[in-house]
């Protein structure tokens, strides 16, 4: 109960945190891609428009080979131990839902957010992805910002306990990649959430 | 390959089946008033395997400004003017009329048409061109440009582009996210990029010949350029946070861009020459959505600084900013018109997400739409016409919409969801 409480003054600390930097000061990178096999991209030749400024140009595109099956790893925390697949286990629960337009945590997902920032504390070398997205109202960049601020809100409350910030990556997606299709509350309050991503060690 | 053989088959399949268009359907909301009829006859012709006169036709009819006459109530088939009795189309009442015949075969057709003065009973334009079979729907777009433009004075913008996102469920929770192009009717799709993960906010350079826009490819945000024609691109962004919303100054030389590198997002500009960056906005709130004015000096960004989002202008060098909209709760993602003039912007109001205009005189605001889930505005380059992206239950098309709100034009595609057009300048 204390811990709880403890908790709570972290959640409302996290909203002052939440508009300071979370993420790694990595080398800001300005790097020419194009000789890059990029994931996802294989090259195919199209029939340009004539005249258009397309024609007879390579075209990227073609949606076979290696890259596409680059899905993502949200199932790997399954991997780690039986803690993480007990529906009684806080660390079962993965995914911390938000209200409307909001990206203050509540109550209800704190203790989970504390239980996975103590595996985290524990297991050093242990990284996740935290995934801010929203639902689908509103415009799509305004809601990539909302899904970080979401993402960092979760961040805040797990550095708070003592994670290091090294463990943490940060990604929004806003509504690109919703987890209900559909466009009603059931479909948008399903979408408001933040994904704790385990990575591979 | 195969995606492109199958779009032109289904081209090819529609214009032998039915008159109407498989890719796109024209939706009109509301009775257009002061809308000038015209009658498009019929071009003659033997073998083209392109109605000619068809497309002409489709393209003025969702320009909002003119009422396109019926084919059944047509008092004749004229192919050129000495053969037109201008008295029965004036009973019929068309102001206009155009008449036209595509001759050849082979490959290689000899087209003609001529715009015709209903009530003086004369020529206001003829053209006679060339044109390759697979070039027809662009000679048809051309004509229609020459026609508008001789009818209103203003640009015609059908043989112009459009880039959008589309993405189609690949089986199971796997998607297959697309950077496509086509021509302004929705037709020859092309695909530029595609990606598992998304992408996002294409952004045409100036000339027409780049395309920047948002992958998370790399399972974080980058911002790519890519050069059109040759598929070459280079990633100038992709720092801590978010790298979004690329918007290209007018004189093509900067992009303005969404970073939250230091923090909460903030807008800036990058120089692409030189890759300096510069930081422009540095409020703790939510700054993103940036797009510029047509002369540069300014650019409109989305923020939330005040509580919700709202559109505020800074200049382009830095300084103060100032907020433009008071009106409603939500209002984001605003660009200028072509005159620089009016703002286009996504205007919630309770659940609904609607387009709406601003003018920057009166700061009246003037809701187009009519939809729940309308977004992505972008302004045809002549300023007469606004694409957006809609939404009907879980599907995702674009739709055009006139300027006054009353002409719509739909683009349904054949799968998956469609959003964030950008009309090529």
């Amino acid at each position: 109960m204390k811990l709880n409480k403890t908790l709570v003054a972290l959640a409302l600390s996290t909203l002052l945190l939440s508009a300071c930097s979370d993420t790694d000061e990595k080398d800001a990178s300005l790097t020419d891609g194009s000789q890059n096999a990029i994931s996802g991209i294989n090259d195919a030749s199209t029939s340009g428009l004539k005249g258009s400024g397309l024609n007879g140009s390579e075209m990227n595109g073609g949606m076979n080979g290696s890259g596409m099956n680059g899905m993502s790893n949200g199932d790997y925390a399954s991997t780690l131990g039986p803690e993480f697949n007990d529906p009684n286990n806080p660390l079962s629960k993965r995914t911390i839902y938000f209200m409307l337009d909001s990206s203050e945590v509540m109550p209800d997902f704190i203790p989970v957010i504390g239980a996975h920032a103590q595996y985290l504390i524990a297991n050093p070398a242990q990284r996740v992805t935290l995934e801010g997205n929203a639902d689908e109202r509103g415009s799509r960049e305004y809601n990539i910002a909302l899904g970080e601020q979401r993402a960092k809100s979760v961040a805040g409350l797990m550095k708070a306990q003592g994670v290091s910030a090294s463990q943490l990556d940060i990604v929004s997606y806003g509504e690109e990649k919703p987890a209900a299709f559909g466009s009603d509350e059931a479909a948008w309050e399903r979408n408001r959430r933040v994904e704790i991503v385990y990575q591979p060690r | 390959m195969g995606f492109c053989k199958r779009v032109l088959f289904l081209g090819l399949l529609f214009l032998c089946t039915s008159p109407s268009y498989a890719e796109l359907t024209i939706e009109v909301t509301e009775g257009v008033d002061g809308a000038v009829p015209v009658a498009v006859v019929p071009f003659a012709s033997q073998s083209a395997p392109v109605s000619i006169s068809s497309i002409v036709n489709a393209d003025l009819a969702r320009s909002g400004f003119f009422k396109m006459m019926a084919e059944q109530g047509m008092p004749g088939r004229p192919s050129n003017a000495g053969a037109v009795n201008f008295k029965d189309w004036q009973a019929a009442g068309q102001n206009y009329m155009v008449v036209g015949q595509v001759n050849g075969g082979g490959g290689q057709y000899d087209v003609q048409f001529q715009l015709l003065d209903v009530f003086k009973g004369g020529q206001m334009l003829g053209y006679r061109m060339n044109s390759s079979a697979e070039d027809l729907r662009r000679t048809a777009h051309h004509i229609s440009d020459l026609i508008f433009e001789k009818l209103t004075g203003k640009k015609g913008v059908f043989s112009g582009r459009i880039a959008y996102i589309t993405t189609s469920n690949q089986g199971g929770k796997q998607q297959a996210h697309q950077l496509q192009v086509a021509d302004a009717d929705g037709f020859n799709p092309q695909t530029v990029a595609a990606s598992v993960e998304p992408l996002m906010s294409p952004s045409w350079s100036p000339d027409g010949k780049k395309v920047a826009y948002v992958s998370f490819e790399r399972k974080t945000a980058a911002i790519y350029v890519q050069v059109l024609a040759t598929g070459a691109r280079t990633r100038v962004a992709e720092f801590p946070g978010i790298n979004g919303a690329p918007a290209w100054s007018p004189d093509g030389s900067r992009l303005a861009l969404t970073l939250s590198k230091d923090g909460s997002p903030d807008i800036f500009v990058l120089n692409l020459g030189t890759r300096a960056l510069t930081k422009l906005t540095k409020s703790f709130a939510i700054d993103t959505e940036p797009s510029w004015s047509p002369d540069g000096n300014s650019i409109v960004f989305t923020s939330d600084r005040g509580g919700k989002p709202q559109l505020y202008l800074v200049s382009s060098q830095g300084g103060q900013e100032k907020r433009l909209t008071f009106s409603g709760d939500y209002n984001a993602r605003g660009s200028f018109s072509p005159d620089g003039k009016t703002l286009v912007m996504v205007h919630g109001n309770g659940n609904d997400y609607r387009i709406a205009t601003m003018e920057l005189s009166s700061r009246a605001i003037n809701v187009l739409t009519s939809g729940r889930s309308d977004e992505s505005p972008s302004f045809a380059p002549n300023g007469t016409m606004i694409l957006y992206a809609s939404k009907k239950g879980r599907t995702g098309f674009l739709s055009a919409v006139s300027l006054d709100g009353k002409m719509q034009q739909r683009l349904e595609f054949k799968s998956g969801e469609v959003r964030e057009p950008a009309w090529a300048p």
